[in-house]
């Protein structure tokens, strides 16, 4: 289903960050190749939201379906991450759940989930959290058979609670300056520890702990996208090709990967200090770096790159 | 949630050849347009369903005023509202024909 666009704008310029669902999966997607499975046209709408006298959105908030990348046949998964906040409610979970059970049959090249999300919608937790669980495991049993699960985040709702989780079973993750990573979000954090834990309103530290960036540098994301839809899609291409094989020996890896990392920077107070263990000659200012230098500081860092997952 | 829905006669129908189309987002101060050609081609149907009660008469002026502008005879045109102030209303409107005119 057409989505709009400005006459004259390239779409693979466009900001990831600014885009719609429906525009990033467009200008991802070879022209013209993406083909929507049950389109706001079915109305396949949240069954719960009208019992709380909200709207709902024709697509339940996520655009599911398949499409080429670079010829390659991949099923697509983009949650939008406005529609609120991108989080995972019955019909929803259900989409994104249902798309990669069909990637066991139709086996493509990768599946590509665009994260843009706060995780499960309160008002439906009960389906939202199963969803979560489900979606996990459909993920786990999707690369045990062999396709790669590639997680797309750099919208503004970042990949937070359940979809913080989920994006950790993914094959691999590319994540830009404003895409975040987490589980518990600042706001969470803060009301449950105080502000001396953390301060939800001390944005560079929100992003210094949960960004693109310190995800990248510890090796939490596998690539680094500058903010367009090219880069994003050079990106996934990228990472289809080097997604590792999900067997005991990847997931050993990960474990003894995991556990080096708490043992050399588990003391460290706050994540500049962890980028002066690594090596990084000015952690102060990795936060300003452009995306070419950051890609040269990272270069440099052992941790970010690791075959384990 | 107040739904409302609004039946206009145009004098042509909206020319293209576009089945559907889908413009904006369900979010805060935005809304959500779903449009179909599945109507005889003198007709328009808009059906809103907004969480805003009590603002069917500016509804009602502003979908007039796009059938108008518009002639978007032949369309069934679903509005999921988020609160749209009327002028985001009338913008994504005309948005949405424009993408059916494609």
């Amino acid at each position: 289903m057409a989505a709009p666009l400005a006459a004259g704008t390239d779409p693979r310029a466009l900001s990831w960050y600014e885009a719609t669902a429906r525009q990033r999966v467009a200008a991802l997607a070879d022209p013209g190749t993406f083909h929507e499975f049950l389109p706001p046209t079915e109305r396949r709408m949240s069954p719960h939201l009208p019992l709380f006298d909200l709207p709902r959105a024709f697509d339940d908030g996520i655009v599911v379906g398949r499409a080429r990348l670079d010829g390659k046949p991949v099923l697509v998964a983009a949650q939008e991450g406005r529609f609120m906040g991108g989080a995972f409610g019955e019909v929803h979970g259900a989409k994104l759940i249902g798309l990669l059970r069909a990637a066991r049959d139709l086996r493509p090249a990768a599946v590509l989930i665009l994260f843009d999300t706060g995780g499960v919608r309160l008002q439906e937790a009960n389906a939202g959290e199963t969803a979560i669980a489900e979606a996990m495991r459909a993920i786990a049993e999707l690369r045990a058979a062999g396709v790669p699960v590639i997680g797309l985040i750099g919208g503004r709702a970042g990949a937070y609670g359940g979809g913080g989780l989920i994006a950790g079973t993914c094959s691999r993750l590319a994540v830009s300056e404003g895409g975040r990573i987490s589980v518990s979000g600042p706001e969470v954090i803060e009301t449950n520890r105080g502000a001396e834990e953390f301060d939800s309103r001390d944005r560079a530290l929100v992003w210094r702990t949960m960004g693109g960036k310190h995800r990248r540098l510890i090796g939490g994301a596998d690539a680094f996208a500058a903010d367009t839809v090219a880069a994003f899609r050079a990106a996934a291409l990228d990472l289809i090709g080097r997604a590792p094989a999900f067997d005991l020996a990847t997931l050993e890896a990960e474990q003894a990967r995991l556990e080096a990392r708490i043992a050399r920077f588990g003391d460290c107070r706050d994540a500049t200090e962890i980028w002066a263990r690594m090596g990084v000659n000015d952690p102060d200012a990795v936060p300003a770096m452009t995306t070419a230098s950051f890609d040269e500081t990272v270069a440099r860092v052992a941790e970010a790159h690791h075959d384990a997952r | 949630m107040e739904s409302l829905t609004f039946r206009h006669t145009t004098e042509k129908p909206l020319g293209g050849t576009a089945p559907s189309a889908i413009t904006g987002v369900v979010a805060s101060g935005n809304l959500e347009i779903l449009l179909e050609r599945v109507l005889p081609p003198d007709a328009c149907e808009v059906a809103i369903e907004t969480p805003i009660a009590g603002y069917g008469p500016v509804w009602e002026a502003v979908v007039a005023d796009f059938v108008a502008r518009a002639q978007p005879g032949g369309l069934r045109i679903s509005i999921n509202d988020g609160g749209a102030r009327p002028d985001t209303v009338s913008l994504r409107l005309l948005q949405g024909a424009r993408l059916m005119e494609a």
